[in-house]
Protein backbone atom coordinates (compact mmCIF):
# COMPACT_ATOMS: atom_id res chain seq x y z
CA UNK A 1 0.00 0.00 0.00
CA UNK A 2 3.08 2.70 0.87
CA UNK A 3 4.30 1.51 -2.37
CA UNK A 4 1.14 2.69 -4.04
CA UNK A 5 0.86 5.85 -2.61
CA UNK A 6 4.81 6.45 -3.26
CA UNK A 7 3.92 5.56 -6.88
CA UNK A 8 1.07 7.86 -7.43
CA UNK A 9 3.33 10.65 -5.46
CA UNK A 10 5.85 10.00 -8.38
CA UNK A 11 3.04 9.89 -10.89
CA UNK A 12 1.64 13.38 -9.90
CA UNK A 13 4.91 15.39 -8.91
CA UNK A 14 7.51 13.84 -11.07
CA UNK A 15 6.41 12.12 -14.06
CA UNK A 16 3.15 14.92 -14.70
CA UNK A 17 5.04 17.87 -15.08
CA UNK A 18 7.79 16.22 -17.28
CA UNK A 19 5.19 15.28 -19.85
CA UNK A 20 3.84 18.55 -19.77
CA UNK A 21 7.24 20.62 -20.13
CA UNK A 22 8.44 18.34 -22.67
CA UNK A 23 5.18 18.27 -25.09
CA UNK A 24 5.11 22.15 -24.45
CA UNK A 25 8.39 22.46 -25.66
CA UNK A 26 7.36 20.34 -29.20
CA UNK A 27 4.15 22.66 -28.87
CA UNK A 28 6.05 25.62 -29.13
CA UNK A 29 8.77 24.50 -31.68
CA UNK A 30 5.65 23.77 -33.85
CA UNK A 31 4.62 26.98 -33.01
CA UNK A 32 7.14 28.68 -34.32
CA UNK A 33 8.21 26.87 -37.51
CA UNK A 34 4.78 28.57 -38.57
CA UNK A 35 6.20 32.07 -38.83
CA UNK A 36 8.69 30.98 -40.99
CA UNK A 37 6.98 28.87 -43.34
CA UNK A 38 4.43 32.05 -44.09
CA UNK A 39 7.66 34.16 -44.60
CA UNK A 40 8.81 31.75 -47.22
CA UNK A 41 6.23 31.56 -48.94
CA UNK A 42 5.95 35.08 -49.11
CA UNK A 43 9.55 35.16 -50.41
CA UNK A 44 8.90 32.61 -52.94
CA UNK A 45 5.53 34.25 -54.52
CA UNK A 46 7.77 37.69 -54.50
CA UNK A 47 10.85 35.40 -56.36
CA UNK A 48 8.28 33.79 -59.06
CA UNK A 49 6.92 37.09 -59.56
CA UNK A 50 10.39 38.80 -60.05
CA UNK A 51 10.88 36.42 -62.38
CA UNK A 52 7.97 36.96 -64.92
CA UNK A 53 10.32 38.52 -67.01
CA UNK A 54 12.79 36.25 -67.54
CA UNK A 55 9.73 35.49 -70.68
CA UNK A 56 12.25 38.56 -72.32
CA UNK A 57 15.08 36.67 -72.48
CA UNK A 58 13.98 35.18 -76.03
CA UNK A 59 13.56 38.60 -76.98
CA UNK A 60 17.02 40.11 -75.90
CA UNK A 61 18.39 36.63 -77.13
CA UNK A 62 16.65 37.58 -80.87
CA UNK A 63 17.61 41.26 -80.36
CA UNK A 64 21.46 39.99 -79.77
CA UNK A 65 21.59 37.72 -82.70
CA UNK A 66 20.40 40.17 -85.33
CA UNK A 67 22.51 42.97 -83.44
CA UNK A 68 25.52 40.80 -83.93
CA UNK A 69 24.77 39.50 -87.54
CA UNK A 70 24.17 43.29 -88.45
CA UNK A 71 27.54 43.75 -86.96
CA UNK A 72 29.02 41.19 -88.95
CA UNK A 73 27.37 42.76 -92.18
CA UNK A 74 29.37 46.12 -91.07
CA UNK A 75 32.55 44.58 -89.86
CA UNK A 76 32.59 42.93 -93.62
CA UNK A 77 31.89 45.75 -95.41
CA UNK A 78 34.57 47.92 -93.26
CA UNK A 79 36.76 44.99 -93.88
CA UNK A 80 36.17 45.89 -97.71
CA UNK A 81 36.28 49.83 -97.49
CA UNK A 82 38.80 50.39 -95.46
CA UNK A 83 42.74 49.43 -95.61
CA UNK A 84 44.63 47.35 -93.52
CA UNK A 85 47.31 48.41 -90.81
CA UNK A 86 49.88 46.24 -92.33
CA UNK B 1 -13.14 -1.62 6.03
CA UNK B 2 -10.57 0.82 6.23
CA UNK B 3 -8.32 -1.04 4.38
CA UNK B 4 -10.91 -1.11 1.62
CA UNK B 5 -11.18 2.40 1.51
CA UNK B 6 -7.63 2.81 1.70
CA UNK B 7 -7.55 0.58 -1.49
CA UNK B 8 -10.07 3.03 -3.03
CA UNK B 9 -8.35 5.97 -2.28
CA UNK B 10 -5.29 4.79 -3.45
CA UNK B 11 -6.61 3.89 -6.43
CA UNK B 12 -8.73 7.17 -7.16
CA UNK B 13 -5.67 8.92 -6.79
CA UNK B 14 -3.73 7.03 -9.62
CA UNK B 15 -6.85 7.13 -11.86
CA UNK B 16 -6.48 10.45 -10.96
CA UNK B 17 -3.03 10.71 -12.10
CA UNK B 18 -3.22 8.83 -15.43
CA UNK B 19 -6.15 11.12 -16.64
CA UNK B 20 -4.33 14.33 -15.90
CA UNK B 21 -1.02 12.78 -17.61
CA UNK B 22 -3.45 11.79 -20.41
CA UNK B 23 -5.37 14.82 -20.98
CA UNK B 24 -2.00 16.46 -21.05
CA UNK B 25 -0.89 14.46 -23.68
CA UNK B 26 -4.45 15.07 -25.81
CA UNK B 27 -4.19 19.01 -25.63
CA UNK B 28 -0.74 19.47 -26.41
CA UNK B 29 -0.33 16.87 -29.20
CA UNK B 30 -3.56 17.73 -30.74
CA UNK B 31 -1.94 21.32 -30.72
CA UNK B 32 1.11 20.04 -31.91
CA UNK B 33 -0.95 18.40 -34.80
CA UNK B 34 -3.20 21.89 -35.48
CA UNK B 35 0.32 23.43 -35.96
CA UNK B 36 1.74 20.86 -38.19
CA UNK B 37 -1.16 21.25 -40.22
CA UNK B 38 -0.52 25.46 -40.87
CA UNK B 39 2.70 24.15 -41.57
CA UNK B 40 1.82 21.60 -44.36
CA UNK B 41 -0.27 24.12 -46.01
CA UNK B 42 2.53 27.15 -46.02
CA UNK B 43 4.44 24.31 -47.41
CA UNK B 44 1.71 23.79 -49.99
CA UNK B 45 1.87 27.26 -50.67
CA UNK B 46 5.57 27.60 -50.92
CA UNK B 47 6.45 24.54 -53.43
CA UNK B 48 3.34 25.66 -55.50
CA UNK B 49 6.04 29.28 -55.89
CA UNK B 50 9.05 27.14 -56.23
CA UNK B 51 7.74 25.09 -58.68
CA UNK B 52 6.67 28.60 -60.52
CA UNK B 53 10.50 29.85 -59.69
CA UNK B 54 11.67 26.55 -61.70
CA UNK B 55 9.78 26.81 -64.68
CA UNK B 56 10.45 30.15 -65.36
CA UNK B 57 13.83 30.16 -64.96
CA UNK B 58 14.78 26.91 -66.56
CA UNK B 59 14.67 28.59 -70.25
CA UNK B 60 17.29 31.09 -68.62
CA UNK B 61 20.32 28.94 -68.85
CA UNK B 62 20.36 28.15 -72.01
CA UNK B 63 19.09 31.36 -73.49
CA UNK B 64 22.22 33.70 -71.35
CA UNK B 65 24.80 30.71 -72.91
CA UNK B 66 23.49 31.79 -76.59
CA UNK B 67 23.56 35.44 -75.47
CA UNK B 68 27.09 35.10 -74.37
CA UNK B 69 28.08 32.86 -77.85
CA UNK B 70 26.70 35.45 -79.85
CA UNK B 71 28.09 38.75 -77.52
CA UNK B 72 31.35 36.49 -78.06
CA UNK B 73 31.55 36.22 -81.62
CA UNK B 74 30.34 40.04 -81.54
CA UNK B 75 33.61 41.12 -79.63
CA UNK B 76 35.96 38.69 -81.78
CA UNK B 77 34.97 39.93 -84.71
CA UNK B 78 35.74 43.82 -83.72
CA UNK B 79 38.47 43.43 -81.99
CA UNK B 80 39.99 41.42 -85.09
CA UNK B 81 38.80 44.07 -87.29
CA UNK B 82 40.10 47.13 -85.23
CA UNK B 83 43.67 45.04 -85.14
CA UNK B 84 43.85 44.71 -88.46
CA UNK B 85 42.59 47.73 -89.91
CA UNK B 86 44.38 50.06 -87.15
CA UNK B 87 46.99 47.85 -85.99
CA UNK B 88 47.77 46.56 -82.70
CA UNK B 89 49.46 49.36 -81.00
CA UNK B 90 46.84 51.90 -82.30
CA UNK B 91 44.36 49.64 -81.67
CA UNK B 92 45.05 49.57 -78.05
CA UNK B 93 45.18 53.41 -77.88
CA UNK B 94 41.95 54.13 -78.98
CA UNK B 95 40.53 51.73 -76.44
CA UNK B 96 42.34 53.14 -74.07
CA UNK B 97 41.57 56.75 -75.22
CA UNK B 98 37.61 55.45 -75.36
CA UNK B 99 37.89 54.12 -71.84
CA UNK B 100 40.91 55.39 -69.57
CA UNK B 101 42.44 52.40 -67.69
CA UNK B 102 40.96 49.86 -69.91
CA UNK B 103 44.38 49.21 -71.98
CA UNK B 104 45.36 47.12 -68.66
CA UNK B 105 42.87 44.54 -69.60
CA UNK B 106 44.17 44.36 -72.99
CA UNK B 107 42.45 43.14 -75.97
CA UNK B 108 41.05 39.43 -75.14
CA UNK B 109 42.22 37.68 -78.24
CA UNK B 110 45.62 39.12 -78.26
CA UNK B 111 47.34 38.60 -74.71
CA UNK B 112 50.12 41.00 -75.81
CA UNK B 113 48.22 43.80 -75.36
CA UNK B 114 48.52 43.68 -72.35
CA UNK B 115 52.37 44.82 -72.14
CA UNK B 116 51.72 47.54 -75.19
CA UNK B 117 52.41 50.86 -73.98
CA UNK B 118 48.99 52.97 -74.69
CA UNK B 119 49.69 55.31 -77.33
CA UNK B 120 47.37 58.99 -76.36
CA UNK B 121 45.56 58.91 -79.36
CA UNK B 122 43.38 61.74 -77.97
CA UNK B 123 46.25 64.29 -78.55
CA UNK B 124 47.97 62.41 -81.68
CA UNK B 125 46.11 61.63 -84.88
CA UNK B 126 47.83 57.90 -85.88
CA UNK B 127 46.12 56.48 -88.49
CA UNK B 128 43.49 54.81 -86.13
CA UNK B 129 42.47 57.71 -85.32
CA UNK B 130 42.06 59.28 -88.59
CA UNK B 131 40.03 55.65 -89.83
CA UNK B 132 37.79 56.22 -86.76
CA UNK B 133 37.48 59.69 -88.49
CA UNK B 134 36.79 58.44 -92.27
CA UNK B 135 34.38 55.93 -90.60
CA UNK B 136 32.52 58.71 -89.16
CA UNK B 137 32.90 61.17 -91.88
CA UNK B 138 33.11 60.52 -95.37
CA UNK B 139 32.74 56.08 -95.54
CA UNK B 140 30.02 55.53 -97.61
CA UNK B 141 29.13 52.03 -95.34
CA UNK B 142 27.51 49.66 -97.38
CA UNK B 143 26.70 51.32 -100.59
CA UNK B 144 25.30 49.48 -103.11
CA UNK B 145 25.56 45.94 -101.64
CA UNK B 146 23.94 43.54 -102.81
CA UNK B 147 22.75 42.59 -99.80
CA UNK B 148 20.39 44.94 -99.44
CA UNK B 149 20.14 49.06 -98.65
CA UNK B 150 22.88 50.95 -97.10
CA UNK B 151 23.10 50.70 -93.67
CA UNK B 152 23.60 54.41 -93.10
CA UNK B 153 22.55 57.39 -95.19
CA UNK B 154 25.57 58.99 -96.63
CA UNK B 155 23.88 62.31 -97.50
CA UNK B 156 22.32 62.80 -94.07
CA UNK B 157 25.61 61.32 -92.41
CA UNK B 158 28.19 64.11 -94.59
CA UNK B 159 25.32 67.03 -93.54
CA UNK B 160 25.21 65.95 -89.77
CA UNK B 161 29.27 66.07 -90.05
CA UNK B 162 29.26 69.48 -91.98
CA UNK B 163 27.13 71.07 -89.27
CA UNK B 164 30.83 70.56 -87.42
CA UNK B 165 32.27 73.48 -89.50
CA UNK B 166 32.03 76.95 -90.18
CA UNK B 167 28.78 78.68 -91.68
CA UNK B 168 30.25 80.10 -94.37
CA UNK B 169 30.25 76.56 -96.05
CA UNK B 170 27.33 75.34 -94.60
CA UNK B 171 24.90 76.89 -96.47
CA UNK B 172 26.87 76.19 -100.05
CA UNK B 173 27.11 79.83 -101.19
CA UNK B 174 27.48 79.60 -105.06
CA UNK B 175 30.41 81.47 -105.12
CA UNK B 176 32.97 82.02 -102.42
CA UNK B 177 35.81 84.79 -102.93
CA UNK B 178 38.96 83.31 -104.34
CA UNK B 179 42.13 82.82 -102.51
CA UNK B 180 44.62 84.97 -102.73
CA UNK B 181 47.11 84.16 -105.29
CA UNK B 182 50.81 84.97 -104.26
CA UNK B 183 54.15 85.15 -106.06
CA UNK B 184 55.75 86.74 -109.15
CA UNK B 185 52.86 85.41 -111.40
CA UNK B 186 50.27 86.38 -109.04
CA UNK B 187 47.84 88.88 -110.81
CA UNK B 188 47.75 91.16 -108.14
CA UNK B 189 51.51 92.83 -107.94
CA UNK B 190 51.53 95.18 -105.43
CA UNK B 191 54.03 98.49 -105.75
CA UNK B 192 57.51 98.42 -106.31
CA UNK B 193 59.49 101.17 -104.40
CA UNK B 194 62.81 101.56 -103.38
CA UNK B 195 62.96 102.95 -100.33
CA UNK B 196 61.75 99.60 -98.68
CA UNK B 197 64.41 97.69 -97.38
CA UNK B 198 67.07 100.65 -97.96
CA UNK B 199 69.10 102.04 -95.63
CA UNK B 200 66.99 105.02 -94.14
CA UNK B 201 67.29 108.79 -95.35
CA UNK B 202 66.98 110.33 -92.15
CA UNK B 203 67.75 108.85 -88.40
CA UNK B 204 64.94 109.10 -86.08
CA UNK B 205 65.59 111.70 -83.35
CA UNK B 206 68.01 114.31 -84.90
CA UNK B 207 66.16 117.43 -86.11
CA UNK B 208 66.24 119.35 -89.12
Amino acid sequence: MTLWWIGNVVLLVVILPVVVYLLHGVLAAAKSIVPSVHAIANVAAAGSKDLDATVLLLTTQEQVTATVAGVANYGGSLDVILDDAD
Amino acid sequence: MAPLLAVMAVGVVTILAVVLIVAALVFYLVSVIVQLRKITSGLDVVIAHVSEIVQKSAPVNDVVTTINGQLDAGVDLLEGLLVKKAGLVDAVGLVEGLYAGASAAGLRNFPESTTITAPRIGEVYTRGTLTLARLGREAPIAVGNPAGPALRDVERGSLAARQLYPEIRQTRPESLPRSPVIGTDAPEQYEQREDIGAPRKRLPGRSA
